[in-house]
Formats: C-alpha cells, structure tokens, sequence
C-alpha cells in the first residue's frame, strides 16, 4: 500500500505541489488527472527522487511503500521497495542494450532470484511481444533511435519485468495510437491482475480509461487534488473541462 | 612475490629475485656499447645504436603533450636482463618470473585463444612460442633480438625504415638502447586467423624499457597482434619507450591492438607508425587506461592506391594521469580511406588529451577521412581537450570531423537509479555504453579484459 500525505514538493525553489495526499491499494487504479502545469510530472518525479525535486520536510509528509518510510530513502531503494515509475521522456544511452539494462534492473530488484540468462531473454521476449515490440529491441541500445511510441511501449516492458508494488504512469498514453494504446493498457491491466499492482495512472486525457478502468479517479489542479471520485467525474471533464470541476 | 594492498592497480606486485644481468644507472656511450656486446650484435647495429645515441642527445624533449619535466634520464636503468636464457615452453621459463605471468595469466591465454605468445619481463623478452602450423607455412614471430641474429638480411632492409631513429626524441633513444620486442612476418597470402600476442612486464625499478617491434605483412597477407602490459608500483618512475614499426604491403591487413594497463608510475612514450600499400588495410585499436602520462599517436601512411586505415583510440585517465593520445592519417595517394575514432574518459582528476593529425597529400585524389572524438567527463576536477590538426593539400578530398564533450547527465544516473541500480553501478555501465564502439572490435576475451578493466578503474577509486 502507498499512502502519501502532505506532500509539498517544489522545483529551483518554486513549490508545484502543494499538499497532495493519496492512498494506493494493492490492484488499485488510481487516475490523476490535470490540465498543464497541475503538477502532474512533479507528482511522479518527487515520488520516485528526482534530485532536482525537493520535498518540504517542515510540512511533516508521509510517504509510505508497505509501512516502510520512503522519503528520506535514495531513488534506488524506492526501487527495490516496490516502487516504479514510467518516464514521459525516457533517456538514451549509448552502448547499453535494452537487454542488459533490464537484467542488470532485475538483478538489482531481486538479487536473490538467480534466473539464467536463456531464461530471462525469453521473459524479456514475452513482454516485449505483449506490447507488439520485435524482439530484436533486446538488443538495441536503451531507447536510442526509438520512437516516441516505442519508448513508451519500452516503459511497459520495465513495468513487466520488474513487477513493482505501485506503479506511477506519467502519461503513458501520450503519442501512441489506438492500437498501442489499446496494447498498452492490456499490459498494464494484466499487471495489475496477476501482481496486483497498484497503479497511479496519470493523464492529460480520459482516453486511455476506456481501456484501463480506473477504481478511483483524481482531479488535480494547481498542486493539489481538487475532487475525488470514480468514473463519472472522467465524464464531466470530458464534456465540460477542467474549469468545471 | 610481494602483493601490496592496492585495489585500483591489480598487477602492483613484483618479483624481488637479482636479474641476470644489468647495466649500470644512466646513459652513455658506454651503456650502449654494453648492450651491443651483451647481444652479440654486427657491427651496422652498433653504430646505428650509437648514431641514435647522438640524435637523443641533440633533439629535445617535446614541448607539448604531457609533462615529461621529471624525467631523470640519469636515474634510469637501461637495460636489465633478467636471465640468461628465454624458454620455449612455460616450464623453462624461471619460476619467479613465470609466477609473474601466471598471475597475469598469459599461459592460460595462450592455450585458450592464440596462435602464439611473446612474453618480455625487463628488457628481455623470457619467452615465445608459436603454433607449429604457422612455423610451416613460413610465418615468423620471434623476438626482435633473435630476429637480427637468425633473419639478418630481411631485418636490416626494413628496420628504422618506418620510424628512422631522428623522428623524435624518444624515437631516437629507442634506437640507441633498443631490447626484445617482436618481430614478425607473414608471408605472401597467409592469413593467421588467431592473434598473435606479446606481453610486456616491467619488473625492476627505476627500469626503462624500450622493446622494438617490427611487422612485415607481406602481399595479401593478414595478422592481428595484441599487446598487453602492466608494472609494479614503486614510488619511483619509470619508462617505457617503444618503437613500432609496421609495413602492410599490397592486400594485406594488419590489426594491432594495445590494452595499456601500465601502473601509474610509469611514463610511456611510444612512437607506432605503419606504412600501408595499395589495396592494404591497417589498423590500430589503441586502448590505454594505465600509466602516470602517456604520449602516444599510432600513425598510418596510406602509401599505395585505395589503402585504408582505421584508428580507434581509447584513453582512461583517472588520479594523477594524463593521457596524451590520438592518431595520425597520412593519405600519399589516390582513392585512400582513414577513419579515426578517439573516445576518452576521465574522472577523479585525471586529464584526457586528443590530439591528431590528417594529412592529405597533393594528388591524393578521391580520397575519404572521417575524425570523431569524443570525451566523457566525469566529474568536475577532470579535464579534456582536442588539439586536432588538419593539412589538405588536395581539393577533391571528403572530409569529416566531429567532436563531442559530454558529462554522464542526471537524467540518465536517475533513470538507471528509478530501477533500483546505484549510481556507481549506473555510471559504469554508462561509461562501458560509451567505449562500446571500440569494444566492440576486439576479440571476446579482450573485450572482457577491458570492461573489466573500465569497471575497476570506475569502482576502484570510489571513496
């Protein structure tokens, strides 16, 4: 379970997030959603411990991974507590294939759990088969010359492998097609089935939920989640805008 | 055998047994004189020496590059043989001095993936072997020593004609105190599929060693040599200053590969160069990670009609280094290719240089160059710079050059970092990601030797 609690977090000194507070259950689906600027990416990067997002001590935040306290903990030990972020933009690098990337992730991750490499290159294959990637993007290097959809579908391949507890998705659905999108939420929904992740879903737009239900849905706005509720208020953003809520 | 408690330099041990013979510190007429009569040399030797002796004296040091200021040529021991007599198997090599080799690992080596093996310790080079297949087809690999005595006339055609003895300073003491190295060659339309090696061991202290390798690739032919080399650390310098000296003829290739793995005591100033003739194709991959300051520019001159030539450059300078290194293209006729490709790192203060040079000649028409150099720097004490020089004397030429300097960025430290990788872990990798070009083109073993060794360089001066 994740539970975060007066999380005020800010970026060169300018604080974005200003007091958010969410609760994750294991199989959960948590959709944030916000218009530009809400926070949004902040949200994801000062969970996970971007060094250039600051949490405000003095607001006594809780940040919570299965009762463990994540916040004074390195990106890395996040991580290994369950916690798993996909990027809008992921990086490239050089000289570092996507196979060895993901094994040296694993490995990290679950250091007792001695899998062969013959083995895991067929788990790598599955899941880069589950979001319709070829299986020659093992052997890439990590996200180098991929496109924008493909990135995002790599992203899902890490969710897969590296079955985290509570999983955040900064847009995730953001450039890709019907079909990748459809894909996508398939994987993730499949995740959540058979790991029971908790997810945090978060998006500019309701359409990835016709795909991927969401149990709960959150608007945010200036920082600060404005409303809570289920499906319907996906309907009233949809018909009526942000402005509305 | 001593090992001395030094993670970051894993060959920092030395063998504490007498060597057979030295001369006394310094260097003069006498030194020279000693080396020649120890050798049983002709007389043309000799005086070649002794010239050269003349040209170290008369030339200066360079002005550029590393600082060589504390350079004690005074201090040095010139020539050390470390036993009378150089073993064909392991077994006839002396004990301490095999101890060394097996801790390196050479023998192993041997029997697993080469064709045949070198092994100099000191100025003398302990032992060499080659498959008895490639003894019948006529290839030759022995030391350069054996070589003047056993192919006299072969030798005095090719040798100092790639490098003469006045093309610089340590070119020129090369020459006047020259010892072991490798000679080899490769006759016409043999092809020797596995790598040849040598290794190189500075044992004594104070030591200078200054082996002298000579390959001749005859017409359509094709060899790859690797050479490797490590020293114990002292709190004293020392010196290696090779000459190499490498002639492909027409067809054939020839590959070189250096792993530089000096410990940081050492200078190593070498001059490497190869002729290259028509439809001949050379290339030295040139990784150096060791030594205190390395000055070293591996040359190739595209003689003859569409002769290619490819450097790849890999420099690694951590505390107290600096890796003064690059390459030199000299295209001297038509429809000739080079292509030259440095990537350096340094980090923890250490200092990375490329410096280059491409040369087209007048009449080389047609013909292609492509430089790319870049520098990764790891952190904010470290340093690198690009001194590349280009002279073209020829209109129709392609020419590209592309020069990057990157720092490893957050973003990707803490992409590697939010899926639970450390950062030290995550730099390694990153940094392995970008030698991988250069990796990438040498056989498996070495490949891994190489990583492994990025990783220690990367891991080992951590706290």
């Amino acid at each position: 379970m994740l539970v975060v609690k007066n999380l005020y977090a800010s970026v060169e000194n300018t604080e974005i997030l200003h007091g958010f507070n969410i609760t994750i259950k294991p199989g959960e689906i948590h959709a944030v959603m916000g218009p530009n600027g809400s926070g949004k990416t902040s949200l994801a990067m000062s969970l996970m411990g971007h060094p250039g997002y600051v949490i405000d001590p003095l607001q006594k935040p809780v940040f919570e991974l299965g009762g463990v306290d994540m916040s004074h903990l390195p990106s890395e030990e996040r991580a290994k507590a369950g916690l798993f972020v996909s990027f809008q933009n992921p990086v490239e690098v050089t000289g570092v294939s996507f196979l060895a990337f993901l094994r040296t992730a694993a490995k990290a991750l679950r250091p007792d759990e001695k899998i062969p490499l013959s083995l895991f290159k067929e788990e790598v294959k599955r899941a880069l088969y589950a979001v319709s990637l070829d299986e020659s993007f093992m052997h890439r290097f990590l996200n180098e010359g991929f496109s924008g959809g493909e990135r995002k579908r790599a992203e899902i391949v890490q969710l897969i492998l590296l079955r985290p507890r509570i999983a955040i998705l900064d847009e995730i659905d953001s450039g890709l097609d019907v079909d990748s999108l459809k894909l996508v939420a398939a994987a993730i929904a499949k995740n959540v089935q058979r790991n029971q992740t908790g997810i945090l879903l978060i998006t500019h737009y309701q359409r990835i939920m016709h795909f991927l239900k969401p149990t709960h849905v959150h608007i945010l706005i200036d920082g600060k989640i404005k409303k809570s509720g289920g499906m319907e208020l996906v309907r009233k953003v949809e018909k009526d805008g942000y402005a509305a809520i | 055998m001593q090992q001395f408690d030094l993670p970051e330099y894993e060959f920092g041990f030395f063998d504490t047994g007498k060597p057979f013979y030295s001369t006394p510190k310094g260097l003069t007429e006498k030194t020279i004189l000693d080396i020649s009569a120890m050798k049983k040399e002709p007389l043309w030797m000799r005086e070649r020496r002794l010239l050269a002796y003349k040209l170290f004296l008369a030339k200066s040091m360079p002005e550029w590059g590393g600082d060589l200021s504390r350079i004690k040529f005074e201090d040095i021991y010139y020539y050390v043989k470390p036993t009378d007599k150089q073993g064909r198997t392991w077994d006839d090599v002396p004990a301490e001095i095999k101890n060394t080799f097996d801790k390196i690992g050479i023998p192993e080596a041997e029997k697993k993936f080469l064709a045949g093996v070198g092994a100099q310790y000191d100025s003398e080079v302990v032992y060499h072997s080659i498959s008895k297949m490639l003894e019948k087809k006529g290839v030759i690999f022995t030391d350069t020593d054996t070589a003047l005595q056993k192919y006299p006339e072969m030798f005095q055609q090719y040798f100092g004609t790639v490098i003469p003895a006045g093309d610089n300073k340590f070119a020129a003491l090369n020459s006047a105190v020259w010892s072991g190295g490798s000679f080899i060659y490769i006759p016409k339309g043999v092809r020797v599929d596995l790598p040849l090696q040598a290794y190189f061991r500075i044992n004594a202290r104070n030591m200078g060693q200054f082996e002298r390798t000579l390959i001749i690739a005859d017409e359509g032919s094709y060899v790859h040599y690797v050479e490797g080399c490590t020293a114990p650390i002292f709190t004293t310098d020392s010196l290696h200053s090779a000459v190499v000296e490498i002639i492909v003829k027409k067809n054939a290739r020839v590959r070189y590969t250096t792993i530089q793995n000096w410990s940081k005591n050492v200078y190593n100033l070498v001059t490497k160069r190869m002729f290259v003739e028509e439809d001949g194709i050379g290339e030295w991959v040139d990784a150096n990670l060791g030594s205190q300051i390395t000055m070293k520019y591996p040359s190739i001159y595209l003689k003859g009609k569409r002769a290619r030539g490819e450097i790849l450059s890999l420099a690694f300078a951590g505390n107290g280094q600096h890796q003064d290194a690059g390459g030199k293209a000299i295209h001297m006729a038509p429809e000739t290719s080079s292509s030259i490709i440095s990537k350096s790192i340094s980090k923890n203060g250490g200092r990375t240089s490329y410096r280059g040079l491409l040369k087209v000649h007048k009449g080389a028409i047609g013909s292609k160059s492509n430089v790319r150099c870049d520098a990764l720097i790891l952190d904010e004490e470290s340093r690198s710079d690009t001194y590349p020089t280009m002279l073209i004397d020829e209109e129709e030429v392609t020419v590209g050059h592309e020069a990057s300097v990157s720092k490893i960025g957050e973003e990707q430290l803490f992409y590697f970092q939010s899926r639970g990788i450390p950062q030290a872990q995550a730099e390694t990798m990153i940094v392995n990601g970008f030698v991988e070009p250069i990796v990438k083109e040498l056989p498996m073993e070495y490949a891994v030797e190489l990583n492994r060794l990025v990783q220690l360089e990367m891991t080992g001066s951590v706290g």
